[in-house]
C-alpha cells in the first residue's frame, strides 16, 4: 500500500500554490484567444516555394495595412498561420490580399484554409463558451450533490475548479491559443476529472460503511489504494489515446489534445490530493454517511 | 450476472453484426437501400465553405415605417379625422390629432379586428404600439411586431439566397435559418467562395427612373453615382420599371458594337410601363440604378414596346454573367452582411481525415497493446469489445448520418481510451472479491454488481458534459459531442452484453481454475 496520505499537506500547499499563481496569471497576463473569441481573421497557407517564408511573408502582409498581423509556421516548413484583426470587417479582403501576394510570389502558394469571425460572432461565442463551462460545473454539483453528501460534493468541485484553473493557467503562461475546441477539451475535463473523483469516493463510502473504527485519514488512503490500479490503468489508456492524437492527429488538433492531456492528468491528481483531502479536513466519519442516509428515509 | 439466455445470446449477436454491416457500407456499396446510408463528413474534412450571413433590418424598418405615414394619413383622412405634423424620428412615428379626435384614433390602433393594426392572436399583441404622450402619439412596431417582420424578410431573404447559390451551381448546398435575422450557408465542395460572397453581398435592387434636371420633380430626386465612382447625376425618384418585373436575364455577346451586355424580358405590366415611358421620354436620359448606383444611363431613342431591352455598362462576360444572375434570382429584402466565414481547402481536408485515421489506428494499437499485456486473456477480451464497440459506434453514426468532423474524430479516439474504464472497473472489483472468495462464478458476480454504481456515475458524468458540448457548441465541436455522447451509449452496449458475454463464457469453462484473473 502507498502512503498517498503522508503527503496530504503537501500536495494540498503545492495546489493552492498553483492555483493561485494561475490566477494571478489569468487575470494580469490574461488568455491568448483565437480569432474564434476575438474576432478576426486567419489563413493557413502552403508554399511551393522557398522565397516564401516567415520573415517575407510578414513584410508582405505588414504593408497591407490590416492592424496587427501575426505571421508563424505551422507544423512544419511549408505551413505557415496568418492571423490578423481585420477590424472594419473589410469585405473583399481575402481577395485583396491574394492580388497583392500574387504580385510578390507569384502562384506558389495557396490558402489552405481561411476563417473569419466578425466582431457580433466572436462576442457570442465567448459568451456561449463561458455558458457552456459554467453550466457543466452547475450540472456535475448538481449531480454530485444527489448522489453523494456535501462533504463529497465540496471535494469534488474544489477538485473540478483546480484542473480547469490550472489547465487555464498553463495555457496561460506558454500563451497557449484559446479556441473553440479549447472549451470542447475543458468540458471534457470537467467530465472526466468528475469521473475519477467519483470512483474513489464511491469506494470511500462504502469503506465508511464496512469499517467504523478506521478513521478518515487513514479510510482515504485504503479507498485510493483500493482503487488505484484502475486510476492508473484508465488514466494511461486515456493519455495513450490523447498522445497518439497529439502527435499523429495533425496540427489543429494539437491544442485540443494538449489540453485533454493536461487535463487527465490534472484530474487524476486532484482526484487524490484535493477531493479526498476536503473529507479528512471535514472529519467526515461513518456518522456522516449514516446519518445522511436515515435522513432520506 | 453471468447467465446468459440462447435468445439473448441471439439478439446481442444481430444487434452487433447489424451495427457492423450498417458501418461497413461507408465502404462498401450495398444494393439495398438500407445500407445506403453514409457518414456525412463535415466541412473541416471534406473541405468547403461555412458562411454566415445576418440581415440587416434597419433598412427594411425604414421603409416600413415610411410606407406606414402614407397608410395612416389616408386611413384617418377616410374617417374625416385630420393627422397633424406626422413624422419619424429614431423608428418612431410622430402624430398629433385634435382632443376630438384622441379616442376614435386610439381605439383603431386597439381594436382586435383593426385594419391598420394587425393583431395577432398567436402572439396576443398587436404590430404596432401606440403611446399617448399627452399632445403626441407616439407610433413603433411592437415586439412581437418587430419579430414579425424579422421573420417574414429572413423567409424571402433566404429564398434568394437559395436561388442565387443554385443558380452558381454548388453540389448540395445546406442552407438553414439561424435565429430570426440570420442565415447559415455551407456549401461543401467548395474552396472558393469568392463568386459566392460577392453575388450574396449584393441586394440588387434595380430600378430604371429618368434622368432629371428638374429639382422640384413631383417625386422628388437625388443624386446617385456612377458605378466607376467618377461621375454624378440627378435622378427622379419616381420608379418606372424595378426587378420585380424581370421575367429573365441573360448574358449576350452585342455583335454591333463588339460588347458584352445584359438582355432582358419583361413582365405584362412591366412592358406596359416601360413602353409607355420610352414613348413619351424620348432624347431623355434613362438610368439604369442597381443598389444605389447607376450602371448606365442610354438615351431613349426609341419607343420599346416589345416587352424587352439590354443593359449595356462595359461589362466583361464574368460581370455581365453575375449581374444577369442577380437580376434572375430577385433583390433581397434586405442587405446582408457576411458575419462569419470558414473556408477549408479539399487537400487540407483530405490531410485532417489522413491524420485522423493515423491518429486513430495508432491510438487503438496501443490501448489494445496495453490492455492485453496488462490483462492477458481478459484484456482480449476488453479488445474484441472494444473492436465491436467501435464499429458499432460506426453503425449508429452512419444510421443516423450524423456528421463527421475532425474533432468528432477525436472523440472517437477519446472514446477508445476512456470506454476501457468500465471493464477495468469490473476486472479489478473481481479481483478484489477472489481474495476472499473462492467461487470463480460468485466472484464475477459480486465483480459485476459492485462496480455498477461507480460505471453509472463515471458515464453520466461524461455524457452530461457531452449533452452541454452539443446544444452549446457549433459546426466542429458538436461533431464532437456526438461521437462522444454517441460512444458512452455503444461502451455501456458493448461492456454489458458483448464482453460480459465473453467473460461468462471464459468463466463457466475454468470455473475451477486458480488466479483466474
Amino acid at each position: 500500500m502507498i502512503a498517498f496520505n503522508k503527503y496530504y499537506n503537501y500536495f494540498n500547499l503545492l495546489s493552492s500554490i498553483l492555483i493561485v499563481v494561475s490566477l494571478l496569471l489569468l487575470i494580469f497576463k490574461g488568455l491568448n484567444f483565437g480569432i474564434d473569441f476575438k474576432g478576426g481573421t486567419l489563413i493557413e497557407l502552403r508554399a511551393s516555394d522557398s522565397k516564401i517564408n516567415v520573415s517575407s511573408l510578414r513584410d508582405r502582409f505588414n504593408q497591407m495595412d490590416l492592424g496587427d498581423v501575426s505571421v508563424k509556421n505551422f507544423g512544419n516548413n511549408t505551413d505557415f498561420l496568418v492571423k490578423f484583426e481585420n477590424k472594419d470587417n473589410k469585405k473583399n479582403i481575402i481577395e485583396e490580399i491574394k492580388t497583392n501576394l500574387d504580385k510578390s510570389f507569384g502562384n506558389n502558394y495557396d490558402f489552405r484554409r481561411v476563417e473569419n469571425v466578425g466582431p457580433k460572432v466572436s462576442a457570442e461565442l465567448l459568451k456561449s463558451g463561458v455558458i457552456a463551462i459554467s453550466l457543466s460545473l452547475a450540472l456535475m454539483l448538481i449531480y454530485i450533490w444527489i448522489r453523494f453528501e456535501w462533504q463529497f460534493s465540496l471535494g469534488a468541485i474544489l477538485a473540478l475548479f483546480h484542473d480547469v484553473i490550472v489547465t487555464l493557467g498553463v495555457f496561460s503562461l506558454f500563451n497557449l491559443e484559446i479556441n473553440l475546441s479549447i472549451i470542447a477539451a475543458v468540458l471534457t475535463i470537467v467530465g472526466y476529472s468528475m469521473n475519477d473523483t467519483v470512483v474513489i469516493f464511491d469506494r470511500v463510502r462504502e469503506n465508511l460503511r464496512k469499517y467504523s473504527d478506521i478513521k478518515i485519514f487513514e479510510l482515504t488512503n485504503i479507498s485510493i489504494n483500493e482503487t488505484l490500479s484502475r486510476t492508473v490503468i484508465t488514466s494511461a489508456t486515456t493519455l495513450l489515446a490523447l498522445l497518439a492524437i497529439y502527435f499523429f492527429g495533425g496540427e489543429i488538433l494539437k491544442g485540443f489534445s494538449l489540453a485533454m492531456i493536461l487535463g487527465v492528468v490534472f484530474g487524476t491528481y486532484s482526484s487524490i490530493y484535493i477531493a479526498n483531502t476536503v473529507l479528512v479536513r471535514l472529519r467526515v466519519s461513518q456518522k456522516t454517511v449514516l446519518r445522511n442516509e436515515e435522513d432520506k428515509k | 450476472m453471468l447467465y446468459f439466455s440462447k435468445l439473448r445470446i441471439l439478439f446481442i449477436t444481430l444487434f452487433s453484426v447489424l451495427f457492423i454491416l450498417i458501418a461497413s457500407s461507408n465502404l462498401f456499396k450495398f444494393d439495398d437501400n438500407f445500407f445506403d446510408k453514409k457518414i456525412n463528413l463535415g466541412l473541416d474534412l471534406q473541405g468547403g465553405s461555412y458562411l454566415l450571413l445576418e440581415i440587416d433590418n434597419e433598412p427594411v424598418i425604414e421603409q416600413k415605417l415610411q410606407n406606414l405615414t402614407t397608410t395612416i394619413r389616408n386611413y384617418f383622412k377616410e374617417k374625416n379625422i385630420k393627422i397633424n405634423n406626422i413624422k419619424i424620428e429614431n423608428q418612431n412615428i410622430f402624430f398629433n390629432v385634435i382632443e376630438n379626435d384622441k379616442q376614435s384614433v386610439l381605439e383603431v390602433f386597439q381594436d382586435e379586428n383593426s385594419d391598420l393594426n394587425p393583431y395577432y392572436p398567436r402572439f396576443k399583441s398587436h404590430q404596432l404600439e401606440i403611446e399617448d404622450t399627452g399632445l403626441n402619439f407616439k407610433v413603433n412596431f411592437s415586439r412581437q411586431g418587430l419579430i414579425k417582420l424579422k421573420t417574414s424578410s429572413q423567409d424571402q431573404a433566404i429564398e434568394i439566397v437559395r436561388r442565387r447559390v443554385d443558380e452558381v451551381g454548388t453540389n448540395e448546398p445546406n442552407i438553414l435559418k439561424r435565429g430570426n435575422n440570420r442565415i447559415l450557408v455551407e456549401l461543401p465542395g467548395l474552396d472558393d467562395p469568392m463568386r459566392i460572397k460577392s453575388l450574396l453581398g449584393k441586394t440588387a435592387n434595380l430600378t430604371f427612373r429618368f434622368v432629371t434636371n428638374d429639382e422640384n420633380d413631383r417625386f422628388g430626386v437625388e443624386k446617385l453615382k456612377f458605378e466607376n465612382g467618377l461621375e454624378e447625376a440627378t435622378v427622379s425618384k419616381r420608379i418606372i420599371i424595378s426587378g420585380e418585373n424581370l421575367l429573365d436575364a441573360q448574358p449576350k455577346m452585342d455583335t454591333q458594337a463588339n460588347q458584352t451586355i445584359v438582355s432582358f424580358t419583361l413582365d405584362r405590366v412591366g412592358a406596359k410601363r416601360f413602353g409607355k415611358a420610352t414613348s413619351t421620354g424620348i432624347g431623355k436620359q434613362l438610368a439604369i440604378v442597381l443598389d444605389g448606383k447607376i450602371i448606365s444611363a442610354p438615351v431613349v431613342r426609341d419607343t420599346i414596346a416589345s416587352g424587352s431591352g439590354q443593359i449595356s455598362g462595359g461589362f466583361t462576360f464574368q460581370t455581365a454573367t453575375d449581374l444577369a444572375l442577380l437580376l434572375r434570382s430577385g433583390a433581397l429584402p434586405a442587405p446582408l452582411e457576411i458575419i462569419e466565414e470558414r473556408t477549408v481547402g479539399p487537400d487540407l481536408g483530405q490531410d485532417s481525415i489522413n491524420a485522423g485515421m493515423i491518429a486513430l489506428a495508432i491510438g487503438f494499437m496501443l490501448v489494445i497493446i496495453f490492455m492485453f499485456i496488462k490483462y492477458k486473456i481478459f484484456g482480449l477480451i476488453t479488445n474484441v469489445t472494444l473492436i465491436v464497440n467501435l464499429f458499432i459506434l460506426l453503425g449508429v453514426l452512419t444510421l443516423f448520418e450524423a456528421t463527421l468532423t475532425l474533432p468528432g474524430i477525436a472523440g472517437i479516439i477519446l472514446t477508445v481510451g476512456m470506454a476501457v474504464d468500465a471493464n477495468v472497473l469490473i476486472f479489478e472489483r473481481i479481483k478484489e472479491e477472489l481474495k476472499d472468495e473462492t467461487n470463480n462464478i460468485l466472484a464475477f458476480d459480486g465483480g459485476y454488481t459492485k462496480s455498477r454504481t461507480a460505471i453509472l456515475d463515471a458515464n453520466i458524468t461524461t455524457l452530461l458534459a457531452a449533452i452541454i458540448l452539443f446544444f452549446m457548441g457549433s459546426g466542429p465541436v458538436k461533431g464532437f459531442a456526438v461521437t462522444l455522447g454517441v460512444g458512452i451509449f455503444t461502451t455501456l452496449f458493448s461492456v454489458y452484453f458483448i464482453a460480459r458475454l465473453f467473460t461468462s463464457i471464459y468463466v463457466s469453462k475454468n470455473k475451477d481454475k486458480e488466479k483466474l484473473i
